[in-house]
Order: C-alpha cells, then structure tokens, then sequence
C-alpha cells in the first residue's frame, strides 16, 4: 500500500534517514522498530507529509504522492497519531475527536453563518462514533475536560482515538503503548488485531517493546541510526545478530526481557 | 448634570461602545477563534469607514463622489471592500508565523493611513470627509436622532454576535479552534489550515470594515485623525484580552468595561492642569494598561473565559 522508495533525509548536515527503502503491504500489520534516534518518527512524519524527504519518494497505492500536502493525504484513508500527543489542548476531549471526523458541509463557512442546520447528521455520526471511542477507550469520564489537562497516558489514547475516528485504511502508530496500562494496552492490541482483521484496516507501528511487536506485527522493518538494517518476520528480526547488536549493544534479546 | 444629560451621556457612550463590540467580535474572529495575530485593526476600520463616508455622502468637489446612495449600500460595501483588503493580506500572509503576520498587518495598516491622508482626490486628506448621513436623518432630529442610531447600532452588534456565534458552535468553528490550537495535528485530521485561516481573516476584516462605516455614519465627519491606532487597535486588542478570547459574550463585555473606563478617564483628565492636559492620553493609555495587569492577575482568561461549546447533538 505504501512504498518508501530510496528515501534520504537531511536535517542540515544531519542525516537523519539514509537511503531506505520498505514497504508497508496492505491488510497488514507493520512494526518499525530500532534503538532511539534511528529516524523512525521522521519516517512517518515523511510518509504523512510533515516533512519532504531530501530524496526518493513515497507511492500510495503506486501514486507518487512525495510532495502532496499532510492535510490532503487524509482523503486518502491515511491517519496517523503523534509520538508526542499533539492534542487541541483549549477543546475539550469529546471535541477534540469531533473534530477529527469528516463534515464537509459542515466546515464550510457559508453553511456555518447562513445555513447552520446543514451538516447535521454528520454531526451526529460523529457524535455517537466520539462516545463509543471514547467508551472504548475507557475515558468516558473525561469527555467535558480541556484535553489540555490530560495526563501523558490520556493524551496518547485520544491520540489513538482521533485516529480511529477518521474511519481511515491506514493506521500509523507512533509509540501508542508509551505510558498507558498494560490492561488498556491489551485491549488496544486486541482492537488493532480486530480492526486489522474484520475491518481490513492496515497499520504501521513503531513501538520499543518487542512482545508488543511480537504480538501483533506481520512484519517488521528495522531502522538503526537511519539505516535499513533489515526487514523480515519477527523470529527474523529477534534472531538476527545485526539486531540484536544495534538494539541491545550484543548479546540476546531473552537476556534484556 | 441634569438627568436628561446623563441619559444621553450614556446613550453616547453606549454608541461607541456598540461600535467597539463590533470591533471587538471581530478580532475575536480572527485571534480568539483563528489565532491570527492582527495588528492592523485601523487599516481595516478606516477602509470601511472611508467606503461608507464616500458612498453615502453627497456629491463634494473636494474629492471623489460622494455618491449620494443609502447607508445600508454603504455599509454593505464598507464590509465587502474590507473584507477583499483582508483576503489579499490573508493570501500573502497567514501562513507566515503570528509574530510576522503581526508585522505585516501592521506594516499595511500604516500603508493605508498614507493612502488615506495623501490621497486627496479619494479622502480629501487630512481634512476630511463632512456630510456623512445617520440612518432616518429626515425623520428625526436632536436628541431622537442619537436614540434611532444607538438602537441601529446595536441591531448590528446583534448581527455580528449571531454570526460569531454561529460560527463558533459549528464545525467551521471547531475546525478553526484546532487549528489555533495545534496546527500540525489539524493538518494530520486533513484540514486545510490556510483555507480555515483566510476565512476567518476574512469575516473578521468584514466585520471591522462594517464597525469602520458605522464610526463614519455616528460621527458624521471623518478624517485620518479618527483611525489613530492608539485608539483602533490598542483598544481593541485590550477589550477582547480583558473580556476572555475566544468568548463572544466576553468580547462584548470587555468592550463596554474597557470603553467605560477609558471615556471615565477622561473626566478625570479633563480635571488636571493644562500644563498635564497634552499628557492626558498617555495617563489614560497607562490607567487601561494598569487595569488589564489586574484583570490578568486575577483571571487568567480574561473576565469571561472561553469554554467549549455545548455538544448534544439535537
Ligand atoms: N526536525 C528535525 N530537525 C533536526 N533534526 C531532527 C529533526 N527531526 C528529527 N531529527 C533528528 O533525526 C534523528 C532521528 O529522529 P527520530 O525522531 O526519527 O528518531 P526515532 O527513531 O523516532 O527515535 P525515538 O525512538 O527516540 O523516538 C535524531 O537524531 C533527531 O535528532
Ligand atoms: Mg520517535
């Protein structure tokens, strides 16, 4: 579904991702994984179109959509959550899902001033889609708080949540486990698992624990200081010396778990 | 002061306090709702005005037109005109980051203050525009006359609240909200942030356009005197601060406690000694800054906070 094609990326003289190429197969769960630093979020952050790479290119169901704008790769089906939480913090946390769902008609400004009763259904789907996400998420409790008064862990479930409510093809996951609670985080893994296989939806996760990636993941990519260091299944990657050098400094990954 | 007096003091003071809502709705548009850093009110108010003025005062050989036609024409026009000076600084400028967008309105404002006062085909100059008709002239006269154009200003205050609140409790508005609050994550949800941004510059540049036209009309004579940005944008700037950005109600408010105590002030200044009186402007610039310190001491938001809009759906 996604190519990352021959892709470099340059922050001044730091080069942050050195020739890499992967893919991310459709109907898929993806893991990207390597030690910190090794040019994963920059990855997504090219792959949504926060950056350009210096170059190669990205392809989108084989369309080459390298320079399209980050705002136009939504009507793709592209979402994405944000290693950081990037939340709207002086909205509160229903309406920072809201927001997140399609209402053309009710974004127009015309309708908003002259016709404020277009837009309405969609209003409402979004509404009962925001309080079923926010059930499932179990942040029910939140939902009038300004999402500026989340915890860390708060904030990287409404991240998942506002990726949700895009009803997207694709997921991409920046770190999503980082500080929330092992239950929560099985039962994330259990809606990713259904998503993937009754909903179709692909995902790409970067995440630093590897039962995490074990658990879920198809396949996975390993980046290491903006290298490609290989890509393969998970018993691949965990056996792998390379890996297992660049992640855990030698030695075997059973020895650090 | 007899009692009579009194009450049309404070049907004057109720004009122009009307007017400052207007103003006031309309930066929060922009900045409360948009986070659009606008630093050149008077540009636009002193478009609006000089539209209106030109447009509905009559014919003068001093300068061009005027043309005579009916204040609502006028002010429908004062609204448009602003509102195209708007978006050509919206296309240019909004995505530059709010400091330089700040620069650059002011930059433009100070642009049109020079056409304003050196164009004198257009303005007649630094003299002025006289003439300038009130709504239903003919009909009334006196102290009548300052009742009809209070209540006419504030079925416009009406308008534009309805308006800033409309846009405020739809998707547009929540769009835009997010965007203010995190432009790279509106992005990411697919919204097209310099779309949602020249809007809002728009409306807002509309809206103080029409304030502008309306100034116009209530003083009758406009000239470039009446755009100083001391009294455009600072004011402005300091009523929606005071009253909670990103709160209509609180925009109004803040722009009727800020006029209070600026036109307050003023009789206090009229007390001091000539050698003072020049200062006088200074002093009450002082006192409203003083004012402002304590209002965001005590309530960090302003005196009426934004809060999220009520979200059951009906
Ligand atoms: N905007 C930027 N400007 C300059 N350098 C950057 C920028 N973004 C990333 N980098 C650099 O690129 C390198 C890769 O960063 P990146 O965030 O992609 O790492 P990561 O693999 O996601 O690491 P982590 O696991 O810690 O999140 C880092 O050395 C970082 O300092
Ligand atoms: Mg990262």
């Amino acid at each position: 579904m996604i190519q990352f094609n021959q892709i470099s990326m340059r922050f001044g003289g730091m080069v942050a991702i050195n020739n890499c190429s992967f893919d991310i197969p459709g109907g898929q769960i993806t893991g990207l994984i390597g030690p910190n630093g090794a040019g994963k979020t920059t990855a997504f952050n090219i792959i949504a179109g926060h950056l350009i790479p210096s170059a190669g290119q990205v392809l989108f169901d084989d369309k080459d959509i390298t320079r399209m704008p980050s705002h136009k790769r939504q009507a793709l089906g592209m979402s994405r959550t944000f290693q950081l939480a990037h939340e709207f913090g002086r909205m509160s946390v229903l309406e920072n899902l809201m927001v997140a769902a399609s209402n053309p008609a009710g974004e127009s400004i015309l309708n908003a001033i002259f016709r404020p009763k277009r837009g309405q259904e969609a209003e409402h789907q979004a509404y009962n889609d925001a309080m079923e996400t926010l059930r499932f998420l179990e942040i029910s409790n939140l939902q009038d708080e300004f999402a500026a008064n989340l915890s860390g862990g708060q904030k990287k479930l409404l991240e998942l949540g506002r990726a949700l409510m895009q009803k997207p093809r694709i997921i991409l996951l920046d770190e999503i486990g980082a500080g929330v609670n092992r239950t929560l985080l099985g039962k994330i893994a259990d809606k990713i698992d259904q998503l993937n296989k009754t909903s179709g939806y692909t995902f790409c996760l970067i995440e630093h624990d590897l039962d995490y990636v074990s658990r879920l993941c198809d396949s996975v990519v390993v980046l290491a200081q903006g290298e490609l260091l290989m890509k393969g299944t998970v018993d691949e990657v965990r056996n792998d010396q390379r890996v297992i050098e660049a992640y855990f400094g030698g030695g075997k990954y059973e020895d650090y778990a | 002061m007899t009692a009579d007096g009194l009450f049309f003091y404070f049907v004057a003071f109720m004009t122009m306090g009307g007017i400052y809502a207007i103003l006031c709705l309309a930066l929060n548009m922009q900045w409360g709702f948009g986070g659009l850093f606008n630093a050149g009110i008077a540009g636009f108010y002193a478009v609006g005005a000089y539209t209106g003025a030109i447009l509905t005062s009559a014919r003068s050989a001093s300068h061009v037109g005027g043309f005579d036609l009916p204040i609502v024409v006028g002010l429908i026009v004062a609204g448009i005109l602003s509102g195209l000076v708007g978006w050509a600084i919206a296309r240019i400028c909004v995505r530059l980051k709010a400091d330089y967008l700040a620069m650059a309105s002011i930059g433009i404002a100070e642009i049109i203050r020079l056409i304003v006062v050196n164009e004198e085909w257009l303005t007649n100059g630094s003299l002025g525009i006289a003439g300038i008709p009130r709504p239903l002239e003919k009909l009334f006269n006196g102290r009548e006359a300052e009742l009809v154009f209070v209540v006419f200003v504030w079925i416009l205050v009406a308008v534009t609240y309805l308006v800033a609140q409309r846009l405020r409790v739809s998707p547009w508005g929540r769009v835009m909200r997010a965007i203010r609050d995190n432009d790279v994550a509106a992005a990411s949800i697919g919204k097209d942030i310099q779309r949602f941004q020249t809007e809002t510059f728009i409306v807002g540049a509309v809206f103080m356009g029409i304030a502008g036209a309306l100034s116009a009309h209530y003083f009758k004579f406009f000239s470039p005197d009446a755009t100083e940005p001391l009294l455009v944008t600072f004011l402005t700037w300091v009523m929606l601060i005071a009253g909670g950005s990103g709160n209509n109600r609180g925009a109004i408010a803040g722009a009727l406690i800020i006029w209070a105590i600026w036109s307050l002030t003023e009789m206090l200044t009229n007390q001091l000694p000539t050698e003072w009186a020049t200062r006088s402007a200074y002093i009450r610039m002082l006192l409203i800054g003083l004012f402002l310190q304590f209002v965001l001491q005590r309530f960090r938001s302003g005196l009426v906070p934004e809060k999220p809009p009520e979200l059951r759906p009906r």
